[in-house]
This record gives C-alpha cells, structure tokens and sequence, in this order.
C-alpha cells in the first residue's frame, strides 16, 4: 500500500514545555488514521504541525511526497482540514461561507449543493450559521474541509460535544469520504469512534505514541487483561483476571452452583490505554 | 488580486449583516445631513456641520471598523480559515482595508453633496478625506492587529478615536489643546476642508503633518504586524 502521510522523529517544544517526543508514523493512502489521546496530550499540536499551521521543533511530515516544511503552501490546495474550532462568518449563510471557500479554492458553485446535500443541510443552506446547532455546524464544517476534494483530511475531534445522531452522521460521512479515495487522519478521545472509523490507531500519552496497530489486534495484544465478571446468587459481584488461578476460583463456584450470571469484559482500547498510562481517555492531562 | 476581490466580497456581504459595524460607516453623514438641515444659527460658518462630522467621519469609521473587524476574525478563527485557503496577509489586509476605505468614502460622497462641492472642489474635498481615511485604516489596522479579541480592540480604538475626532473640536475653544492638535492629521483635514469652504490656500504644514501622520500610522502598522503577524 502506497504511503500518504509520513511522520518522521517529529518533537514540538512551547518554551520549556516538551509536548511531542519522537513521533513517527505513516498513513496509508485511503485509510483512516486515528490518533487517540486524552485531553492535552499532544494531539492538536500534531495535526497542526501536519497541516503546516505549526512548525515542529524537529522532525518532517510527508504528504506524499511533499516535504511540509518546503511546499507548505502548495500542499494546502490538497489538504482538508476540520478543527475544533469551526471558524464561521457567523452572520452570513452556511452558502455563502461555503462560497467563500468554493472561490478561494476554484471550486465550481454546483458542488457547494453537491456536499451541502451529501451533509443534509441543503434545505438550511440560507440559514445565518449562528442559528445552527452544534451537530448541524459540525456537519458545514466538514462540509468546508471537503469542498475542494482534497486527499488528505484532518479532522481534529469531529465528533467532540456532539449528541450520538450528529456523531453517528459525522461518521457515516467520513466513511463515504474514505470510500471516495480519501486519506483521513483523526484525533479523538472516544475509542468507540476509532474502533469502528479507523483502520489503524495510534496512541498518545504525554506526547509519546505508546501503542500503534489496528484496532482489534492491539486489543488481542492485550488479551491478558480481559477479565472474568461474575454475579453470585448472594448478591456478590466479583470480578476475575485471565489466568489459570482464576479458573480454579470459577471452577470451584461453578461446583457449588453459585453463579448467577457470568461474563467476560473484551479488552478494548479504553481498557488498553488505561493498562498502559494509568489513565483514562477521557481523563483531562495534568 | 483575486484573493482580495473575494476577502473584498465577503467583507461586503458580512458587514451588510453586522450592524455595529455598518453603523460607524453611515452615521455620521446621517447626523451631518440632519444637523445641517435642522439647525440654522446665524453666525454659524457656511456647512459647519459638514465639516465637523466630515472629520469624525474619517477619524472614527475607518479605525473602528478595521480594528473591529480583524479583531473578530482573529477571535473567531475566521482569520485562520482565510490564511489557510492561501490568502495571503497583505491580500486579506488590501481587502478588508479596500472594502473600508471604499465604504467610508461612500460617506465622504454625502458629505460632499451636502457641503454643495462641485468640480475641482469635489475632487480635492474628495483626496482631502481619502488621505484622512487612509491614515486611520492604519491606525486601526495595527490596532486590530495587536488585539487578542474585540473586547481589547475596542478598550484600544475607542480613546484613540476619540482624541482623534474630538482635538479639532476642542482647538477651537482652547490654545493649548490647538497647539497639541497642530500635530495630529484630523485637526490638518479640518484647517484644509475649512479653507476649501473660505477658498484659502491650503499652508505646507496641513499637508506635511497629515503626511507625517500617514508615516508614523504605517510604522505602527509595519510594528504591529511584524510583531504579531495575522495570527
């Protein structure tokens, strides 16, 4: 598979503050890309050194064949981006925001209908944007960072703030991009969203990337983690870990019939993370 | 140039939509067209109205709004957008400050029916406002420049807007502040659009403080965005 996106030895420092140490990864073309981390851990400053709007202390990104550092501006044309900030006229229109980046770009004025349909928001497409909801927001920004079909898109917590039918529709949209060819590189604290988006995650605890693979096989890499949830008849819930001493344990209650219900809890990149930094995703970084 | 037709657009598009803004830009010839109507005092000088809201027109509409303006797209990462799709800074800054400078001077062309000029008059009474608005686009530009969001633009632009506008008005009562005001631009475009009126010659040093002024404005906007640049 051809590489899109490349990051080599990428470190960012704010003054004294060391936010991003030896970051190295590549994205393949068309696939998802999913950059977890809680809060403050250093996946804002990333996607901004990878879109050109920060320089790295050291390190290159490789869109392409694209050294950033030295076509910054000619990459931009080929870049997509959707912030966490959304960046609306917020007066004017959700059609003349978009036509302002339809004639930036050269975009021809049929398309701006294209995606406003594609994003479900023809029919408000006169509305003033700081009428819109947050979900319908998010969608118009998408919207924008797709406009000029770009190949590569990042999307800096899409789904942040979003209720699940705005989220759910942010992610049926970023699967259809990723069909049409795209190269998307996401951040996101929510491991359900990179489980089911993203082809290959990556995980960043301050400022390291302390795990990289597909989802489910980090997840079986950490099998030894998986543990046993049991309901005794009494009322006890106990909970078991994977190993041999514990099949002993469930062996004996299953002998004396106690067990009411039993199941196992499937490691997941919640659970992985939180095994390998001692802290949640959702957690805030200190 | 493209790029500042369109920054140029949609200044116009979202300016029709932001009233603090449009205001600043049609109140004063407002105000100017109703006092020279409603008001008739008899030792009152010929479009004294006229040229007193003329001044406040180009010290304050300009320099507010771009201060405004840059402000609240640097606030709301609109600014950010722009650079992003390749707007360069200067393209976006010639497009804000074009859009400005032409709406002011929509108000400067009231202003000049208003005070009956016609001819060679116009058309000085005409370069007279440019060159004040121009100075005060500046002005306002690395106001908004150096402001983090509108709420420092504003505490910034406003006193300086007001000792702009106002050091005319109170030369006129006061030596001391005359001799201040002989060293600031708008007091330079009243003394030249009183004479236009009286048909006095306009002295060198209207003409050498304004363009003085014009320097210094442009240093304090070449400081502020090297400084601080767009972002």
């Amino acid at each position: 598979m051809e590489t899109a996106i490349r990051m080599l030895d990428i470190a960012h420092s704010f003054g004294e503050k060391e936010v991003l140490r030896g970051i190295s990864l590549s994205v393949e073309r068309e696939e998802i890309l999913g950059l977890l981390g809680p809060s403050g851990a250093g996946k804002t400053t990333l996607i901004k050194i990878l879109t050109g709007q920060l320089a790295p202390s050291s390190g290159s990104v490789f869109l392409g064949e694209n050294n950033m550092a030295e076509v910054k501006t000619e990459a931009y044309r080929q870049i997509g981006m959707m912030m966490d900030h959304f960046g609306f006229y917020e007066r004017l229109s959700c059609m003349d925001n978009l036509r302002l980046c339809a004639d930036l770009y050269g975009v021809r004025t049929e398309r701006i209908r294209e995606i406003l349909r594609s994003v479900g928001l023809d029919a408000d497409r006169k509305c003033p944007v700081h009428k819109l909801s947050k979900g319908m927001k998010g969608r118009l920004a998408l919207a924008r960072a797709v406009l000029h079909s770009p190949a590569y898109l990042f999307l800096d917590e899409p789904t942040s703030g979003l209720d699940p039918a705005a989220a759910r529709q942010i992610h049926e949209l970023i699967g259809h991009l990723r069909e049409e060819g795209t190269t998307i590189f996401l951040t996101t604290h929510n491991m359900v969203e990179a489980e089911k988006l993203c082809k290959h995650v990556a995980l960043l605890h301050e400022g390291e990337i302390v795990e990289y693979g597909e989802p489910q096989e980090i997840n079986r890499r950490y099998d030894h983690i998986r543990k046993l949830k049991i309901r005794l008849y009494d009322g006890t819930n106990i909970e078991l870990p994977n190993t041999r001493e514990a099949a002993d344990i469930l062996y004996e209650y299953m002998q004396k019939g106690q067990i009411e219900t039993m199941h196992s809890t499937e490691p997941d990149l919640e659970s992985v993370f939180l095994e390998l930094t001692g802290r949640g995703l959702e957690e805030e970084a200190v | 140039m493209r790029n500042i037709g369109i920054v140029f657009k949609k200044q116009g598009k979202d300016t029709a939509k932001n009233i603090t803004v449009l205001i600043q830009f049609v109140i004063y010839p407002i105000v100017a067209a109703v006092m020279e109507n409603a008001i008739h005092v008899e030792d009152l000088p010929e479009n004294f109205f006229v040229g007193m809201f003329a001044v406040m027109h180009i010290s304050m509409a300009p320099l507010s709004a771009m201060a405004a303006v840059i402000s609240e797209e640097k606030e709301k990462n609109t600014m950010q957008v722009l650079l992003y799709a390749n707007v360069k800074p200067m393209e976006y800054l010639c497009g804000v400050g074009g859009f400005v400078f032409g709406a002011c001077m929509i108000g400067s062309g009231v202003f000049a029916i208003l005070g009956k000029y016609t001819g060679g008059d116009l058309l000085l009474f005409l370069l007279i406002m440019a060159a004040g608005t121009l100075t005060s686009i500046l002005v306002g530009a690395a106001i908004g420049i150096r402001s983090r969001n509108q709420i420092s633009a504003t505490s910034v632009s406003m006193p300086v807007m007001m000792i702009i506008a106002f050091l005319p008005m109170l030369a006129m009562f006061n030596r001391d502040i005359e001799k201040v005001a002989n060293f600031v631009y708008s007091q330079h475009i009243q003394l030249l659009l009183n004479g236009l009126k009286t048909k006095t010659a306009a002295e060198p040093e209207n003409v050498i403080v304004i363009v003085l002024n014009n320097a210094v404005a442009v240093g304090l906007f070449a400081l502020a965005y090297r400084r601080k640049g767009l972002t």
